[in-house]
């Protein structure tokens, strides 16, 4: 027990608090997650969970407490009790070891298939065309997609977008994966697809942070399920028992509308 | 007893239906109207000696008419050159973080707009009584207005910077077409914010910016005209200093007209096939060109055969 305490959790979320305007979004929420952990944030819509996502790769900047990922606080510099916000740049630095998976892909449109996983990685690696290319085939093909390289994003399914999302956030080598809703957008018979893919990742030993609605794939996949209602984890703990055996009312209830 | 009863009329084979298209009787009357003051129009154009065809045929390629054309495109890719540059850096910097920023292009954009385009034409040919001689705050640097000033250097910042405030709009709005997530995608991925405008945004923003430049360009082609006050030999000052000398002012606005309206017409053709080109991807099927529609509308059809292709 104490080796696994000494181990810096990958990431760690202190009294997170965040408003938009007058509307309280998330209310001090406190969330670790370990390195090769795979955690599900569930929760009805308006929760907050997207929000806390949002928070840990600093795509929303918080209003009180602090994001630390890998062992830095994410967005600012810590002197003494002082977080000096840091600059874009330095933003986008740290957000390298943060892949994102968005609702509704978010591929670039004008770009082929391969050309979206290779940008990121020249423009902000500096890796050459020949690198970034090889690695981006290996993953292409990792996600079933080999044969999609010179394909256009409008010329593809849902799923196999999404797929593509995925590969083109793995292409920067992250070391933490977050996941908005990732088949919320997707016709009914897409969704498996995705979820293969996601589940062969989290084989790997990649640390996951998935918001979803897709109860089976968090009760089969996750490490541990989150339950957030109005800006508050409300429960936490291992999937089988959050989502099998429900301690407080407001997640009971929850499930009982979702499954 | 079924409900569905059999056809009473069994004599026509299914496949020998025929389709009787609709008659439009109105359509014909509209289009008589308007064949008929059309024909007016023309024969009044032709039969009235004032136009002074002959005289139009002479000038029509007259040397410094021809000239004034070539000035009139050069001034149209210079200016447009100017507008589209500095229209993007201002369409940037209305978009900017920094307040400051914002509000100076703001100002520039409103300032540009805020004023005819004559009144800044005449400002810029004057500047010498504004400023006698120019330092840009360089000291030593020492440049006579009078001199650098010429009625084609007044012509190009009037008409450039003038077109930059129209431009920084269009870009604008095309930039904002461009959905968030776009940015978004672009910085979780940790690409910075000039890479994600350079690569991601703008390559996008042009399928929206590009359709409006092309009919900005062709309202510059026009609004060159307007620098005749300060004496630019583009078309439309050769054709008047010629009707200054003989008075034929009538067929030589003839000439400039004829010849504004073959370059926006050879304008308006690539304008459209630029925008069919930009159109790509967008859009499932593109629209036929002029040229397929006049095809569809002159094939005959026939009878739909039991297959349902048309032959």
């Amino acid at each position: 027990m104490s080796a696994v305490a000494a181990i810096e959790p990958m990431i760690k979320a202190d009294a997170i608090r965040k408003n938009y305007g007058r509307l309280e979004v998330l209310k001090g929420i406190d969330l670790q997650v370990q390195q090769g952990e795979v955690v599900c944030l569930i929760g009805p819509s308006g929760s907050g969970k997207s929000t806390l996502l949002r928070c840990i790769n600093h795509l929303e900047t918080l209003d009180a407490g602090r994001m630390w990922v890998d062992g830095a606080v994410m967005g600012y510099d810590l002197k003494g009790s002082k977080l000096h916000e840091q600059s874009h740049a330095r933003i986008c630095r740290s957000r390298v070891e943060i892949g994102m998976v968005f609702q509704h892909f978010n591929l670039f449109p004008h770009m082929t298939v391969l050309e979206n996983l290779i940008e990121a990685p020249r423009l902000v690696l500096r890796e050459k065309r020949s690198v970034a290319t090889q690695r981006a085939l290996k993953l292409l093909e990792s996600v079933g997609l080999g044969d999609k390289a010179k394909a256009y994003p409008r010329q593809l399914s849902g799923g196999q977008q999404q797929r593509v999302a995925i590969a083109r956030a793995l292409c920067m080598k992250p070391k933490v994966m977050l996941f908005d809703e990732p088949t919320s957008a997707l016709d009914p018979e897409l969704v498996g697809e995705v979820l293969k893919v996601m589940k062969d990742l989290a084989a790997t030993g990649m640390t996951m942070v998935v918001v979803t609605h897709e109860m089976n794939f968090a009760r089969d996949v996750a490490d541990r399920v989150v339950f957030m209602d109005d800006g508050h984890v409300v429960e936490q703990g291992p999937a089988a028992e959050v989502i099998g055996n429900p301690q407080h009312e407001r997640t009971r209830a929850f499930l009982a509308s979702v499954l | 007893m079924s409900v569905l009863t059999e056809p009473r009329e069994t004599a026509v084979a299914p496949d020998d239906y025929t389709i009787v298209k609709a008659k439009h009787p109105g359509r014909w009357i509209s289009a008589a109207v308007i064949v008929f003051v059309a024909i007016l129009l023309l024969r009044s154009v032709m039969t009235n000696p004032n136009f002074g065809w002959g005289t139009v045929g002479m000038y029509l390629r007259d040397v410094s008419i021809v000239r004034g054309i070539g000035i009139t495109l050069e001034l149209t890719v210079i200016c447009m050159a100017i507008g589209i540059v500095l229209g993007v850096v201002l369409a940037v910097m209305r978009i900017a973080a920094n307040p400051v920023v914002r509000t100076a292009a703001f100002a520039y954009v409103n300032f540009f707009r805020g004023t005819p385009v004559l009144v800044q034409l005449l400002f810029w040919y004057n500047l010498a009584a504004l400023y006698p001689s120019i330092s840009f705050g360089i000291p030593g640097l020492d440049l006579d207005a009078n001199r650098i000033i010429t009625p084609m250097t007044a012509a190009i910042l009037g008409l450039g910077l003038n077109q930059a405030a129209y431009m920084s709009e269009i870009v604008r709005a095309g930039i904002l077409s461009v959905e968030h997530g776009q940015s978004e995608a672009a910085g979780a991925l940790g690409i910075n914010r000039l890479q994600t405008m350079r690569r991601i945004i703008l390559p996008q923003a042009m399928r929206v910016i590009i359709p409006p430049t092309g009919n900005e360009t062709i309202g510059m082609l026009k609004t060159t005209a307007l620098v005749s006050v300060i004496s630019v030999p583009e078309l439309l000052y050769s054709s008047q200093i010629i009707y200054a000398r003989n008075f034929e002012t009538i067929p030589l606005l003839m000439v400039a007209s004829i010849w504004y309206i073959v370059v926006t017409s050879i304008l308006s053709i690539g304008q459209y096939y630029l925008e069919r080109h930009y159109a790509k991807g967008g859009q499932r099927s593109l629209p036929p060109t002029p040229w397929q529609q006049l095809k569809r509308i002159v094939r005959v059809h026939a009878p739909l055969t039991s297959k349902g292709a048309i032959k």
